[in-house]
């Protein structure tokens, strides 16, 4: 069948496609709280229905049916297979290896995808301080992959994050195993601007797409650090389908759709 | 052993009295959105208790009020935020922006490790997780702090597995002195059942030293005996117990209520600013009595009705939640 692709969309929905995009089906998901949810909730509903969702906070493999706003939120009981606690998720699930795809975000993502979710200016004595790792750290380092979504200003993709929370591939294609973390590791970032993914070679950013509306120039423009844009070309946008789905089904309440992400 | 047969029903104003010294390492139970036990954080706000240290995984507005209202001199956490409702505890950063308490941040897996090893009554534990993170470089306790009671002697220790030789972080337990949490049911001898997502509760309270349970509902030995699989905490454990319906609020209670938009935004919105922060805490905390008084405030009756929860779903479906 043709795919019909949407004429109009917003920038939340545009992401929340390309994150549910990056999630196949039967795998076992790692979702936060904003578009992860959405994405994910949208590839139980597309094209990956029986990927798995785990929350942190406890719920594994629920069958969502409204949006819940935080990971602990009972709206993550419905139809869970068990549902226990952070200990028997994050040590039997997470660190037993058996999450497939964790999604991240943060307030500085830089060249090669370390997350800073902490503070920034000097650890003791910060000029904005964050709400700290949460699971972010947890899930960056026990994935088998990550995604990280971000919104694209030239002051949060710094080359250097100021502080680490959940190490990318920290500094090279030997960052992760030098750290002791021989596994894992960043697959993509998907931005308000386009999707970034990583060099086989150096593991540093490099533009895969830029969205509708945007050029790759641009998209290196609002990037702290040197971003090769050679290889860029147009994200593909979402479908017909996966916009009435994500409307009608996902965000009905206009939750997270609405609201933007901060 | 005596203390079984002693009567541990009380009120919150004895709990407190009884159990939150100042200076206390208190831990609460619940999950950014679900299960914190604000009744008894807002006794000990009223009773102006002073240098709490806190520890725990992700709390939200229980840890933030508490700092807020001048409370707490230390902090050993990963995470403080509402999430959707609120990106951080808006009285957590000024205070650290402000250098007014002291912080320590680990991840949330790596904090629930360090309380299930006080709970198995070991000193440390080993982990893979935050390995090429700055948590592992970057320390927020002083030296001096580091001497303190309760206190770990440093935030942890880095080697190689003796046995495979692969790299592990090693993570001081932590067995604070008293837990607080807020469950669906208990008993009158203090066996509990939690309904929903445990989150870290059950650890939390087996690693304190003393433990006191808010609960929905206090019921007769014999109902939960029927199913001792469902109960998560012995009765031996639990010193307190203090029944406080709506006790969890403005948070959400699996199977009783939801947590409340329309209060969680208003608080955000006026904890930003110090000013309009100490108009809420006059009014909600020291303006009011009892909890009871407070559930009044917060719209009586009609607000608790569309907080209910749905019998099947656990959670109240049709909430406006923007």
């Amino acid at each position: 069948m043709e795919k019909k692709y949407a004429k109009n969309f917003s920038l939340m929905e545009l992401m929340a496609v390309a994150a549910a995009r990056e999630i196949r089906d039967h795998e076992i998901v790692f979702a936060g709280t904003g578009l992860p949810m959405l994405g994910s909730m949208l590839a139980q509903n597309t094209h990956a229905q029986n990927c798995v969702i785990v929350f942190e906070a406890g719920a594994v493999d629920c069958k969502l049916a409204h949006l819940p706003m935080s990971v602990g939120d009972p709206r993550t009981m419905r139809m869970a297979s068990t549902a226990t606690g952070l200990f028997d998720v994050f040590s039997t699930v997470l660190q037993r290896g058996w999450i497939d795809v964790g999604f991240l975000s943060g307030a500085q993502i830089d060249a090669y995808g370390n997350i800073n979710a902490t503070c920034i200016g000097d650890y003791k004595k910060p000029k904005v301080r964050f709400p700290g790792s949460g699971g972010s750290g947890d899930i960056a380092c026990l994935s088998k992959r990550t995604i990280i979504i971000a919104v694209h200003e030239k002051r949060r993709f710094p080359e250097r994050c100021d502080y680490i929370t959940s190490p990318g591939w920290i500094d090279g294609p030997d960052g992760r195993n030098k750290a002791g973390l021989p596994w894992g590791g960043p697959e993509a970032i998907i931005t308000t601007m386009g999707v970034l993914k990583f060099d086989e070679k150096t593991k540093r950013a490099y533009l895969a797409s830029y969205h509708p509306g945007v050029t790759a120039e641009q998209v290196k423009e609002n990037t702290g650090f040197d971003l090769d844009i050679s290889r860029a070309e147009e994200t593909e946008p979402p479908t017909e389908a996966e916009i009435k789905i994500l409307r009608e089904k996902v965000d009905p309440e206009l939750i997270f759709l609405k609201k933007g992400e901060d | 052993m005596e203390t079984h047969l002693e009567d541990k029903v009380m009120s919150l104003s004895e709990a407190v009295k009884k159990f939150i010294p100042d200076g206390a390492q208190v831990s609460l139970g619940g999950f950014t959105a679900q299960r914190h036990p604000m009744a008894f954080v807002h006794e000990m706000i009223r009773q102006k208790k002073k240098d709490l240290h806190l520890v725990g995984h992700s709390p939200g507005g229980d840890w933030d009020m508490l700092i807020g209202a001048g409370c707490v001199k230390r902090v050993e956490l990963a995470y403080e935020a509402d999430e959707a409702f609120g990106r951080i505890g808006p009285r957590f950063r000024l205070a650290v922006q402000r250098g007014e308490i002291e912080w320590e941040d680990y991840s949330n897996f790596g904090m629930v490790q360090r309380i299930a090893a006080g709970a198995m009554g070991i000193p440390f534990i080993p982990t893979y997780t935050m390995l090429g993170s700055d948590m592992l470089k970057k320390e927020g306790f002083s030296a001096e702090t580091r001497k303190l009671r309760k206190v770990p002697s440093k935030k942890l220790v880095l080697m190689d597995c003796p046995f495979t030789g692969s790299k592990v972080a090693l993570l001081p337990s932590v067995q604070p002195d008293v837990t607080v949490i807020h469950a669906q049911v208990v008993d009158a001898q203090g066996t509990v059942r939690i309904y929903g997502q445990n989150f870290g509760d059950d650890q939390q309270a087996k690693a304190a030293d003393k433990v006191i349970v808010t609960c929905e509902e206090v019921v007769q030995l014999e109902e939960l005996r029927d199913y001792p699989e469902h109960n998560c905490i012995p009765f031996f454990r639990v010193n307190a117990i203090v029944k406080v319906p709506y006790g969890a609020h403005p948070y959400a209670c699996y199977r009783y209520y939801d947590y409340d938009p329309e209060f969680l935004h208003m608080y955000h919105d006026k904890a930003r600013d110090d000013a309009s922060f100490k108009v809420l805490l006059d009014e909600y905390v020291y303006g009011v009595k009892s909890w009871g008084e407070y559930l009044e405030k917060i719209g009586g009756d009609e607000k608790l009705k569309k907080l209910k929860a749905d019998k099947l779903l656990g959670y109240a479906p049709k909430l406006k939640r923007r």
